[in-house]
């Protein structure tokens, strides 16, 4: 390899870790200040004020709580396994930040702009359930290990559904590049997937908040039966990455929703003339952050809103009535598709 | 079967649930209910059963009389007293008063058996101890709060007499 090589290698490198900078950063604010907001919202739809101490308006409060989690101590139960105690915060955290690497933030402005990018997303998310069970197993704890099942239990059926709801898309769209998924639905607000594949969007978004343990899914968490779940022995940094990883992979969840089925970082007014005109300088990475948002406030809204499921009741919903849903879906969609009907063409 | 069909659809349309979040969605815009504690706080009766206090007279003479009616009438036996002759004039007076904060319930059967409205319970709720041994309040301490909140215990008790 010549000298010149080396350099023009070198630069790529940089660049490359300098876009995962520039993903990751925001990213890890946005939870900071999604648990803030979480916090207020659940406060609100319960008639409190939530954390309002810290700072202006507790605007400041997601920092005091990094800084308290920063300078707690990671305990080590006494019998947890050493390594794999410490590794699976790290294996959980990794698949949910790497997972953004193809998420188009707008026209190719993507990290890594692969063709199997859905393929990888749905991989990413699975692989992160060995970072629950390893969690659980190398707790040493009989709390912790039932919810590592329980979560893995749940994780594995939903993939199914949701995998199963994103064929839909993949049928409408002819390919797995997310940017090509957002470009085939181009053309005006009518053309995104919520409207024919509707069904499919229900059931995506629900399997999502089920894979992410989110409430009204977070049997793994359930406080009254098996106090924290997964991760009851961890303490300080290692707690807040599963914390983190957990936050991380509902934006994800938002994101994708946005992107599968609202049209990613297309406007929603366009070609409807005037209004097409005023809003054309808002950029395309606005309006996906704007549709994201209403979904992460979704799901803050159904945690506020819903009662834990009991687990056999979640298991029914997943295999008895989400996967049968698709399942009729998905050949009405192909049939639709096939005849070339709206909103199908 | 009609009913199990509405049942049904009920669930599978998800109309339960999107009630259930107009219901929580409602409630984000409803006015908030907290009360900012240190700055604002809750109203309080003026029968409110907080720390204890022993009371003086505006001349300064306290006003227990060792009776110990108080301390036999404790549910949770938390006063201990010892009556002796005070020195200066001969009286009856005690030597020795203490509740126990820990022991105490709250019940307010000292300040209901007090002839003369000695021993009462003040509006103080948010108090605390630094070392152990702080909790037993002794007759100084109790004479002192009594002292700190004469003027809002009189006027208590005198709201509250003519019920009594």
């Amino acid at each position: 390899m010549s000298d010149i090589d080396l350099v023009e290698w070198g630069i790529t490198l940089f660049w490359i870790l300098a876009k995962i900078v520039m993903i990751i950063l925001p990213l890890v604010l946005a939870v900071a200040y999604a648990t803030y907001a979480e916090r207020k919202l659940i406060g609100y739809m319960q008639m409190r004020v939530g954390p309002n101490r810290v700072g202006p308006k507790g605007w400041l409060q997601p920092i005091a709580d990094t800084v308290k989690l920063i300078m707690k101590e990671i305990v080590l139960p006494q019998g947890a396994s050493k390594v794999l105690f410490i590794i699976a915060p790290i294996l959980f955290i990794g698949p949910s930040f790497a997972a953004w690497a193809v998420v188009p933030f707008d026209a190719g402005l993507v990290l890594a702009d692969i063709n199997l990018g859905l393929l990888y997303i749905l991989a990413m998310t699975s692989i992160g359930v060995y970072g629950v069970i390893i969690a659980g197993w190398a707790s040493n704890s009989k709390y912790a290990f039932l919810g590592a099942m329980r979560s893995a239990a749940q994780i594995v059926s939903y993939e199914l559904a949701m995998g199963f709801a994103l064929v839909g898309v993949l049928m409408c769209a002819q390919s797995t590049n997310l940017g090509d998924i957002v470009m085939a639905q181009s053309g005006g607000i009518h053309q995104w997937y919520w409207i024919p594949l509707f069904p499919l969007l229900v059931v995506y978004w629900i399997s999502g908040v089920a894979e992410t343990n989110r409430a009204p899914f977070d049997m793994a968490e359930g406080e009254s039966e098996i106090v924290a779940g997964f991760h009851v022995e961890y303490g300080g940094m290692a707690f807040s990455l599963f914390f983190l990883a957990e936050y991380a992979n509902m934006i994800l969840v938002s994101f994708l929703t946005a992107i599968m089925f609202f049209g990613g970082w297309l406007s929603p007014f366009e070609g409807m003339g005037v209004l097409d005109e005023i809003t054309s300088w808002i950029p395309g990475t606005l309006w996906l952050l704007i549709k994201a948002s209403v979904f992460l406030f979704m799901l803050f809204w159904l945690r506020a809103t819903f009662p834990r499921f009991r687990y056999d009741q979640i298991m029914r919903l997943g295999w008895k009535i989400f996967i049968p849903v698709t399942l009729v879906w998905l050949p009405v969609v192909a049939i639709g598709i096939k005849l070339g009907f709206w909103p199908f063409t | 079967m009609n009913k199990k069909l509405k049942q049904f659809l009920n669930s599978f349309l998800l109309i339960e649930l999107l009630k259930g979040l107009a219901v929580t969605g409602r409630h984000m815009f409803s006015r908030k209910v907290t009360i900012q504690y240190p700055e604002e706080k809750t109203p309080q009766s003026p029968r409110f059963r907080g720390l204890h206090a022993l009371r003086s007279y505006p001349n300064g003479e306290e006003r227990c009389i060792a009776c110990k009616l108080c301390e036999a009438v404790c549910p949770a036996a938390a006063i201990t007293i010892e009556a002796g002759v005070r020195e200066s004039d001969g009286s009856r007076r005690t030597t020795k008063y203490e509740i126990d904060l820990f022991k105490c319930i709250f019940c307010g059967f000292c300040e209901e058996s007090c002839p003369v409205d000695s021993i009462v319970e003040t509006r103080v709720f948010d108090y605390h101890f630094e070392e152990q041994g702080a909790q037993i309040m002794t007759k100084e301490k109790l004479l002192e709060i009594g002292l700190l909140h004469e003027e809002q215990l009189a006027k208590d008790i005198e709201s509250d007499a003519k019920y009594r």
